[in-house]
This record gives C-alpha cells, sequence and structure tokens, in this order.
C-alpha cells in the first residue's frame, strides 16, 4: 500500500465510521417510526435528516457536568476507551479488497477480540466512577454479561477459522467464494449473532441500562459528549457486529455486478435495520434468564458448532 | 525497531511502579492493564503477535477486568485508602529495594556474559499457524496438562459455588446481592 493511500483508507474508515454511528442514531429512529405505524423524527430538514446534526448541536452545547462526589480522571477517561475500542476493532474490517486499513493482518480476528476485551473497561470504569448505585448496577451486570457472551462469540468462530484456515478477516471473505459460510456454519453464525448483541448491549440484551430499574446504569451521571461518546460507542459497535457479521458469513464484499463496496454496504445496512427490528420485536429478558441462556444453551451448541465442524473437515482431509 | 521496544519498555516499567505505589486499588489495577498492554506491544515488536494478542485478550481483557469487578464489589472505601498510605511510607521500602537491586545486579551480570541469547533482529514473525503448530506437536504434554488444571480449577469453582439446601449461607444472587434461602428458593436460575 503506498502511503498516501493508506493515510486516506484510514481517514475515511474514521469518519466513515463516525458517519455510520450518527446517522445510524437517525435510522433508528424512523425505523422504530415505522415499525410502530407512526412518523419518527420528520420535521428537521428533508425526511428529518437534520435531526442528527440538531442532535449533535444539543449534545455538544448540553453542560458538561463531573459529578462532585465522582472519581474525576477514571469518569474522564471511561468513555474514550470505549469509543476508541470500537473504533480500532474497524481497522480489520476489509470492506472491499483494496479498502481495508489492516485486513490481511494474520491476527486480525483475535484483534478485535482484544479491543472487545477492553471495551468492557468503560463500562465497568463508567458505572464504577460515578459512585452512584443505579451507575455501579448496571456495570456489574454489564461486565458479567459482556464477560460471558465473549466467550461464545469467541468459540463460534471456531468451526469459521477451522474452515479458512486464517485469522485474517480478508482471508476469511476470499473463502467464500463458492458458498457463504452463513450456510455451513449457520448454527455458528447464529450464536455469534446473538452474542454480539449481548456484547453491545443492544436490546433485548441492553440490562446493564435498563431505563425501569437502573435509571439509565452505568451512564447514569454521564452527560454532554461524553454521554456522546457512549452513545455513539454504542452505535459504532452495531455497526461493528453488522460489519463481522457481514464479512465472517455473508461473504463480505462478494456479490455479481455491482461494485464490491456497494454489496458490503448493502449486506452490513440490512443487518443493521435487523437489530432495529429485534428491538422493537423482543422483550427484555430477566438478568438471571440472559446468563442463564448464554450459559446453558449458547455455550453448548457453539461447543456442538465446533466439534461438527472439526469433524467434518478430518474426514474430508483424509478422503 | 528498538526504539519503539526501549519505548514500550519504558511504559510497562513506569505503569508497574505505579501500580505499587496507588493507593486506590481501581487505579492501580488500572495502571496494570496498562503495563499488560505496554508488555504485549513489547511481545509484538519482538516478532510474537500471536502471543501478543492473547496478552491482551486474557490478561488484559478478562483476568484483570475481573480483578476490577470484585473491587468494584467491594467497594473499598478512603479508610482503606488511607490504611494503605501508612504502609507505603518510612523504613518499609528499605528492603524490597536491597532485594531488587541484588536482581538488577544479577540480570546485569547475566547480560554482561551474554548468557542471555541477544534479540534477533529481523526474524520472521511467529504467526498464529506456528503457534498451534507448536502447541499440538512438540508441547502436546503441556497442553493437555494445564487443561487438567483448568477443568479442576472449574470443577472447584463449581462446588464451591453450588447451591446450599436448607440452613446454611444464602447463595450469591446473579445482581451480587445476597438473599434469603426461602426467598430465593423460587427463582429460575
Amino acid at each position: 500500500m503506498v502511503w498516501w493511500w493508506a493515510i486516506i483508507v484510514i481517514l475515511g474508515t474514521v469518519f466513515g465510521v463516525l458517519a455510520v454511528a450518527a446517522l445510524s442514531t437517525m435510522l433508528e429512529r424512523r425505523l422504530l417510526g415505522f415499525f410502530q405505524d407512526r412518523p419518527g423524527p420528520n420535521r428537521v430538514g428533508p425526511f428529518g435528516l437534520l435531526q442528527v446534526a440538531a442532535d449533535a448541536i444539543k449534545m455538544l452545547f448540553k453542560q458538561d457536568w463531573i459529578p462532585p462526589f465522582a472519581d474525576k480522571p477514571v469518569f474522564f477517561i471511561a468513555p474514550i476507551i470505549g469509543f476508541l475500542a470500537v473504533l480500532i476493532s474497524f481497522a480489520m474490517i476489509p470492506i472491499t479488497p483494496s479498502w481495508s486499513v489492516a485486513g490481511h493482518l494474520n491476527v486480525g480476528l483475535l484483534w478485535v477480540f482484544g479491543m472487545m476485551g477492553l471495551h468492557v473497561y468503560s463500562v465497568v470504569l463508567g458505572g464504577w466512577s460515578s459512585n452512584n448505585k443505579f451507575a455501579l448496577l448496571g456495570a456489574m451486570r454489564a461486565t458479567a454479561q459482556m464477560i460471558s457472551y465473549e466467550v461464545f462469540m469467541g468459540l463460534s468462530l471456531l468451526g469459521v477459522v477451522m474452515t479458512a484456515g486464517s485469522f485474517a478477516l480478508s482471508d476469511i471473505v476470499e473463502a467464500q467464494k463458492h458458498v457463504w459460510f452463513v450456510i455451513p456454519q449457520c448454527l455458528g453464525a447464529v450464536v455469534f449473532f446473538i452474542a454480539g448483541i449481548a456484547e453491545t448491549h443492544r436490546l433485548p440484551f441492553d440490562l446493564p441500562e435498563g431505563e425501569n430499574e437502573l435509571g439509565a446504569g452505568y451512564h447514569t451521571e454521564y452527560s454532554s459528549m461524553k454521554f456522546g461518546m457512549f452513545f455513539l460507542a454504542e452505535y459504532a459497535g452495531m455497526a461493528l457486529i453488522a460489519s463481522l457479521v457481514t464479512a465472517l458469513y455473508l461473504g463480505g464484499w462478494s456479490g455479481p455486478i455491482l461494485p464490491p463496496v456497494v454489496w458490503f454496504v448493502v449486506k452490513a445496512f440490512l443487518l443493521l435495520c435487523f437489530f432495529i427490528l429485534l428491538r422493537t420485536a423482543l422483550p427484555r429478558p430477566r438478568y438471571d434468564q440472559l446468563m442463564a441462556f448464554g450459559w446453558k444453551v449458547l455455550l453448548p451448541l457453539s461447543l456442538l458448532n465446533t466439534l461438527v465442524t472439526g469433524a467434518v473437515l478430518l474426514l474430508r482431509a483424509g478422503a | 525497531m528498538s526504539i519503539s521496544l526501549l519505548l514500550y519498555g519504558l511504559v510497562a516499567i513506569c505503569a508497574t511502579a505505579m501500580v505499587i505505589t496507588r493507593t486506590a486499588a481501581v487505579h492501580a489495577l488500572l495502571y496494570m492493564v496498562v503495563a499488560l498492554l505496554a508488555l504485549a506491544c513489547v511481545f509484538d515488536t519482538l516478532g510474537a503477535p500471536f502471543a501478543a494478542l492473547l496478552e491482551v485478550i486474557v490478561y488484559a481483557g478478562a483476568i484483570m477486568v475481573l480483578f476490577v469487578f470484585v473491587v468494584m464489589m467491594l467497594n473499598i472505601g478512603s479508610p482503606a485508602e488511607q490504611r494503605e498510605k501508612s504502609w507505603l511510607s518510612g523504613g518499609i521500602w528499605v528492603v524490597p529495594s536491597l532485594l531488587a537491586l541484588g536482581l538488577l545486579v544479577t540480570l546485569l551480570i547475566g547480560l554482561r556474559s551474554g548468557a542471555v541469547p541477544a534479540i534477533v533482529q529481523g526474524a520472521a514473525p511467529i504467526g498464529p499457524r506456528e503457534v498451534g503448530l507448536a502447541l499440538y506437536g512438540p508441547y502436546i504434554l503441556t497442553v493437555e496438562l494445564s487443561s487438567f488444571l483448568l477443568l479442576a480449577g472449574l470443577v472447584s469453582a463449581f462446588h464451591i459455588g453450588r447451591r446450599i439446601g436448607g440452613a446454611g449461607i444464602a447463595p450469591l444472587h446473579p445482581d451480587g446481592v445476597h438473599v434469603g434461602v426461602n426467598e430465593h428458593r423460587g427463582v429460575d436460575r
């Protein structure tokens, strides 16, 4: 890669992710309106598109309040950690063969998992440093939930890694030339998607911020742009899971006639819409149900997936 | 390459020093996370990206989160911090410093005499494939033994965490709230 192209790709990815995160807040509200048979935001600009700008201005000009009882340095860095962890993960996503910051890195998938592990800190530290009972309870739930679901997420991916024979996301996309992994790895794909929802703590797994019982959970005390960072990190995380599912299971950029970037964007966009549909369609489970579902259903399923994939690969290699 | 290595090493040492001297437990743990991340960078610079990422995932991303989680639940307040502060003052530094100095001298003598192999510059990085082949080839016994150890740990954790029937200590609810035994019986876990 020439250096100027590398810089263009890096800047493009960063600003692209920011734009997608901001616009998906708008998309979510419009789609929620559509699913619930009401207009949604439609007053500011054409189709209410300028609502994003209005929200951003509101967010930036609100008072940035740090509670006097908070642990100030930790309170300050918590949202930054979360936002950066999501943003850095996008470096590994191969959008097209030529447009990816580090899609060829031979430990790319592990890198994404490392960043997800660090993402937990933003929630934990945000909740702890707020020195507020609701925030602390939200942070505890989030930690347990994210650490547990990270396990199933990793295990469900082993089938893909075994079949493709690589941790590099661009190699995994290349390995799906003939058949998308969603067909042979359907079990893994479902587990990965569910774990992805839990990992971004989106509805129906948004117990860390369940508003009816915890106020707003771990970000109860946050305001202004610090809250905005948590907010953007959540939507960017949603886009990250959608892009990961696209690259890992839906063939990434591959598809007939249309250019690769269009295929990638279309697939990821449909997945984002599905995320939002799930939010409207499903009720929130109880916390212990969530943990039991993870450890008693998803863990055996992902282990079974790994076992069967391994057996099939061995038999095929022997034949 | 060696400049970045030195830089990462320096970050690791400074962060470790901060781990020892911080009185607030969470701050100390955060510096430890920084030290682990710096160590991961060192591994990567030395040509072991797989080991580096495992360091991030396992140590920084899982074990340290659990440490922070526990400290969070214990809710250590300012009295404990004051006590820590009193522990960290005065002559308490002398003996550990002398011992560490002894270690440093030994290390320097070892480095001077060439007992430690020099870093191979420009060697090919060892990717996940090589590590996997080595683990399940010559080191298969170690892998199996460590899996026994983990299984034993899992079984004992399960034993400690099991529900105690009848009178006894009430089990810890998933939310970390103690509930009475009778109250808890109806809850489907």
